[in-house]
């Protein structure tokens, strides 16, 4: 047989089935099969190299909402102490708690309070508060709303914005995925026992909230106090400004605790970070980005 | 050649290797997750439409409808562009510009999903919302994403299928005084059937499992969807919306989520291959 690149068509027009049957297309087929196995190998001995040099560094796993505080304060802490290095990822308040338990990550970053069960298994560090914001888009004329309306509007017993002191059109509710600490802090603090509607659409992240609050007149997302930036409207709650002051000072209710997770005693190198985000220093820069701070 | 049996040797051992991967991941998927569909029961777990794992409800029923309106959304978007392009690249263009847009189309197949999801985000469904209604974040947007997504995969195998089909066929037509789209539509398409549904066949199971441009475009809501513009989730979408924050019959739960999405897509390749077997066995027979 000829060694030309294999065609659909075969020699004399003779069709070539979609699904192969033809030695030479087996073979090339090993062949992408090698090539894909060399690029995995090289990518588990890289893996195994990088998991080796990060023995000693700090790590923190967990909740979306307090990733980007943490990494700001990692990266203050490794200006301020050089050769030092905290790494930040997401991925979730459970999964934060999971990587402690098992050890994955140094400290796992939680944002919401914990259950009794996982209370036995875990020391929390309260770092700070955390105002939850209600946000609806900038054109959205509603002055105020209270705790009952939010609940209504989420479990889908109200479906228009006139009935809750907005102009006549409908309401779409926007959630986070089960398991999202800020979703558990929501349910927990307006939901009261019902149900959130099937027909709210459900986002991953905060970011993801938010552009689709800043899009769609007719949105009502929540999200962390100290996300909201200027592009969206957060909506007094029972007449109560969402601030960091009305927060600190107890007047605004829709709060919780921003936490990082150890199992037992960390090494020293982890304290050494925790005291940082406990300090003064470490207080101001959270503050200063929109949390709450404790002391 | 005696390097040649070594190198053959070699191939086999990591060919091998990649298939016992492959069952690995089917074990290790069904170990995970036939467990809570037993659990629940299969006709809880298929047939109801309430998923809140918090709450023990397991039910999977709305998220493969969902699949089943954007895969078929996507197919029939997909199809419609991807045979015209087909007959037109094999039947009616000058041979310079198929050779330049064949390979253009394939290049679409090399695009990141999560680049056609933002292209999505940030232009489909803010359009969708002003000029239709709704969300935007909804199966229209999500069958339209997934219909260029699938173009490449469909036209391409379309063209292939298109091509084997013999000239002396299409010359008979001509001969007998038929049009050129005569040909096309009584000769052309009816000699290539088989091979034409094997690739949109494919295209579905390359749509049903796409995940990342979904969970952008589709809004992700759990109800089932009454209508085009309604929000909808897929089996794929809720594994990976979810799979951050699982665990115990959350986690399994989801990998039985998998399970079903690796059976449904399993039938389908079988039926792409059955077609395209049959074709080439008739073909045989000839």
């Amino acid at each position: 047989m000829d060694r030309r690149a294999p065609s659909a068509t075969g020699r004399d027009g003779e069709p070539v089935s979609v699904a192969g049957g033809d030695a030479l297309p087996i073979m090339v087929n090993a062949k992408s099969i090698f090539q894909s196995w060399v690029v995995i190998l090289g990518l588990v001995l890289i893996c195994d190299g990088c998991g080796r040099t990060s023995g000693r560094s700090v790590s923190l796993l967990g909740s979306t909402s307090i990733q980007p505080f943490a990494e700001m304060l990692a990266e203050r802490y490794g200006k301020d102490h050089p050769g030092e290095f905290v790494e930040v990822q997401g991925g979730g308040s459970t999964a934060g708690l999971q990587a402690a338990e098992k050890g994955l990550a140094t400290i796992g970053m939680c944002s919401r309070s914990l259950t009794a069960k996982e209370s036995l298994l875990f020391t929390p560090i309260l770092i700070a508060r955390d105002g939850l914001a209600i946000v609806v888009n900038p054109k959205n004329p509603v002055a105020s709303i209270s705790i009952e309306q939010l609940r209504a509007l989420f479990a889908g017993r109200v479906t228009n914005w006139n009935e809750v002191g907005g102009k006549d059109g409908p309401v779409r509710p926007i959630t986070r995925e089960e398991g999202s600490g800020t979703r558990e802090s929501f349910v927990r603090l307006i939901m009261s026992g019902e149900r959130i509607s099937g027909r709210a659409l459900t986002q991953e992240s905060n970011g993801a909230v938010k552009e689709l609050v800043k899009g769609d007149p007719a949105a009502i997302g929540y999200m962390s106090l100290g996300l909201v930036g200027k592009e969206l409207k957060a909506v007094p709650v029972d007449g109560i400004e969402p601030t960091v002051k009305n927060v600190q000072a107890g007047r605004y209710n829709l709060v919780r605790p921003l936490l990082f997770v150890t199992k037992g005693s960390v090494n020293p190198a982890a304290q050494k970070f925790i005291d940082f985000v406990l300090s003064p220093e470490g207080q101001r820069l959270l503050a200063t980005e929109g949390l709450v701070r404790i002391r | 050649m005696k390097r040649d049996k070594v190198i053959g040797a070699i191939l086999l051992v990591v060919a091998l290797s990649a298939i016992s991967g492959l069952a690995l991941i089917t074990v290790f998927i069904f170990r995970e997750g036939v467990p809570i569909i037993l659990r629940v029961g299969a006709k809880q777990f298929f047939l109801s439409t309430d998923w809140e794992p918090s709450l023990g409800h397991f039910g999977i029923l709305s998220m493969m409808v969902g699949s089943l309106f954007v895969t078929v959304g996507a197919a029939v978007i997909g199809v419609v562009f991807s045979l015209g392009l087909a007959i037109v690249l094999t039947q009616f263009s000058p041979p310079w510009l198929s050779a330049t847009l064949k390979p253009v189309i394939e290049l679409l197949a090399g695009i990141p999903s999560v680049v056609y999801g933002f292209v999505g985000v940030v232009t489909l469904v803010p359009l969708i919302r002003h000029s239709l209604g709704g969300p935007g974040l909804s199966v229209l947007a999500a069958s339209i994403v997934l219909g260029v997504m699938v173009l490449p995969t469909i036209t391409s195998i379309a063209i292939d299928a298109l091509q084997a089909v013999p000239k002396s066929y299409l010359e008979g037509s001509m001969a007998l005084g038929a049009t050129r789209w005569q040909t096309v539509t009584m000769v052309l398409l009816r000699a290539a059937r088989s091979g034409l549904v094997a690739a949109v066949i494919l295209g579905m199971g390359r749509a049903i499992g796409e995940t990342m441009a979904v969970i952008m475009v589709a809004g992700n809501a759990l109800d089932v969807p009454h209508g085009l513009l309604d929000p909808v989730r897929t089996l794929t979408s809720n594994i990976a919306l979810e799979m951050g924050y699982a665990s115990g019959d959350h986690r399994q739960a989801l990998f039985a989520t998998g399970v079903t999405l690796f059976v449904i897509i399993t039938l389908l390749n079988t039926a792409a291959l059955a077609v395209s077997r049959q074709r080439a066995g008739r073909r045989r027979a000839q």
